[in-house]
């Protein structure tokens, strides 16, 4: 009988064992192919061609492949984006965490998870029909389409992120800490900001980090509000994300061509980017683990 | 590790070879090669025709006008596809060429526009950013916002051959799909775009080109100029074999006429 528990028990160790190498062997192969599929077009354009060339006019008779414009509007793109959805995302939380009564905190809570759940190509089409022709309006510009339609659409997607990443941290720290500050005459608001916080910061940052993560993958939406034309980042210039620089070119490349190498050295910029926020990401947890 | 790099190599050679232009051997096989721009109408052709025949094996090789036009006459595949009129030194060589359909593109721009009629010169300028006021081509005071479709894209590869503005076009929005520039052009009232003559909707004004409307009889009689022959490229003085020769006959058929429209293309016949 025994025996047979064993058994069992080890066949289930099995299959949960292969159930894991699946995921790891797919993180493999994505990270194997993107590599081998990247390299030779870095190679043969030269590594600060690539990543600091002006032009990319990947279809000209003499064709230019530089990548620096879709890195820069990535990074000021996900950086406008943060910087804008942090603090409204931060001060919800906290609000949602220590002021809400409760039935207003649930509202809100399934209103957030609610915006988590909405696909990215929602997001672009009010963005397209309703933010586009607003910028236009309000700033007077000629076209809407521009780098700041796409931080305001980002900064509503890296909401949810921030919102319920920041609550759950400010929600574990002990009332203890919370009721001594009280209890030494601080009013409500001092305590959230001297104590609550702080003693949430890593649960926080990581929010921050998961936004950034969030923004910087993002491609449907911002190509349908970004213009998407190579141009270097300017706030109300038509731009090129490296998320949509891959997919907007890449359903008519001809195989094996230079141009799809260098849309999938793209890629692998941008995986190496993601990888980078990933590990930046390990290091709050593991720090807020032995904080 | 080199197990898997090992299978890889081999899924992507086997792809390599199925993609090729296979026109020797099999009786059962249709070899296409040439335009980019064909793809969509010859892909649908090619589709209807295998599941019409089984065991036909119909290929497509999106090259390019001039790498297809070759490929017929060296005999690397059975029919070639040209978004061009054959040269005079391409039909010198022996090849003949059969229109298959007419590719006519539409310029668009937000019905409050009162713009009506652009010549080809005054929209070739519009692009290259020579004229950026819609006062200078008789419309209102603002500054004109061209919109057009990403690089490779088959209609902007026609647009801008039939213009002459191959690569200097500055674009103030580059759009992944048709959709989005009739969209985009709809809710800007400065904008101008392009998009095939059968997708265009209400939503967006069709300007007319040298005075002439983009209608399905003006792109067939030549009158309206922004288009382009899509050609079915084949030798002169040799026969095709009976699997092409079937199909061949098939895109001229009368059958062929509602799948070449609904490509977005006006069937030559």
């Amino acid at each position: 009988m025994k025996k047979k528990a064993k058994a069992i028990e080890s066949a289930v160790h099995g299959v949960f064992l292969i159930l894991g190498l699946i995921t790891v062997g797919a993180v493999l192969l994505i990270s194997i192919y993107l590599i081998i599929s990247g390299i030779p077009a870095i190679k043969e354009i030269g590594l600060t061609h690539f990543l600091f060339g002006k032009e990319w006019a990947a279809t000209e008779a003499e064709a230019k492949f530089g990548i620096l414009p879709f890195i820069l509007t990535s990074i000021y793109g996900t950086a406008g984006a943060v910087f804008i959805g942090t603090p409204i995302g931060f001060f919800t939380a906290v609000y949602l965490a220590k002021i809400a009564p409760p039935k207003l905190k649930h509202l809100v809570s399934s209103a957030v998870s609610l915006l988590a759940g909405i696909p990215s190509v929602v997001y672009g089409l009010v963005g397209m029909l309703v933010l586009v022709p607003a910028i236009r309006n309000i700033f007077h510009v000629a076209d809407g389409a521009s780098l700041l339609a796409a931080i305001i659409v980002l900064s509503v997607i890296v909401l949810p992120s921030i919102i319920k990443v920041s609550l759950t941290a400010l929600e574990a720290v002990p009332k203890e800490y919370e009721e001594g500050s009280l209890a030494l005459g601080s009013t409500s608001v001092e305590t959230y900001f001297r104590i609550s916080i702080p003693a949430a910061k890593n649960g926080i940052a990581t929010a921050i980090v998961l936004g950034v993560g969030r923004a910087i993958g993002e491609a449907m939406a911002v190509i349908m509000v970004s213009g998407n034309v190579a141009n270097m980042p300017n706030l109300f210039e038509s731009v090129r994300f490296l998320t949509t620089a891959v997919s907007s070119e890449m359903s008519y490349v001809s195989t094996g061509s230079l141009h799809q190498q260098a849309l999938f050295s793209i890629a692998l910029v941008l995986f190496l980017f993601i990888m980078l926020i990933n590990a930046t990401l390990n290091f709050f947890l593991k720090k807020k683990k032995e904080g | 590790m080199k197990k898997i790099i090992s299978i890889l190599t081999v899924v992507v050679v086997f792809a390599c070879v199925l993609a090729g232009c296979s026109a020797n051997g099999n009786e059962k096989t249709v070899g296409t090669d040439g335009s980019t721009s064909m793809e969509k109408v010859i892909g649908a052709l090619g589709e209807a025709y295998e599941s019409d025949n089984s065991g036909v094996t119909f290929t497509y090789n999106p090259t390019g006008s001039g790498t297809g036009i070759t490929a017929v006459a060296e005999g690397r595949c059975d029919i070639g596809l040209s978004s061009r009129k054959l040269k005079d030194e391409e039909t010198a060589k022996g090849l003949k060429e059969t229109v298959l359909a007419y590719d006519g593109i539409a310029v668009i721009i937000n019905p409050s526009n009162p713009v009506a009629d652009i010549d080809i010169e005054t929209i070739a300028k519009i692009y290259k950013g020579e004229i950026t006021n819609w006062k200078d081509v008789g419309g209102n005071d603002g500054e004109i916002v061209p919109i057009g479709r990403e690089a490779n894209s088959g209609t902007r590869d026609g647009f801008e051959s039939i213009t002459g503005t191959e690569d200097i076009c500055k674009y103030r929005q580059e759009l992944s799909s048709t959709g989005d520039v009739i969209t985009t052009v709809a809710n800007n009232p400065n904008a101008i775009g392009y998009a095939s003559v059968a997708t265009v909707k209400d939503s967006v004004k069709a300007v007319t080109v040298n005075g002439i409307a983009p209608t399905e009889e003006t792109i067939k009689d030549g009158s309206y100029k922004i288009q382009r022959p899509f050609v079915l490229v084949t030798k002169d003085n040799t026969a095709l074999s009976e699997t092409p020769q079937k199909f061949y006959d098939f895109c001229l058929s009368e059958e062929a006429k509602g799948i070449i429209t609904k490509a977005g293309v006006v069937p030559a016949n």
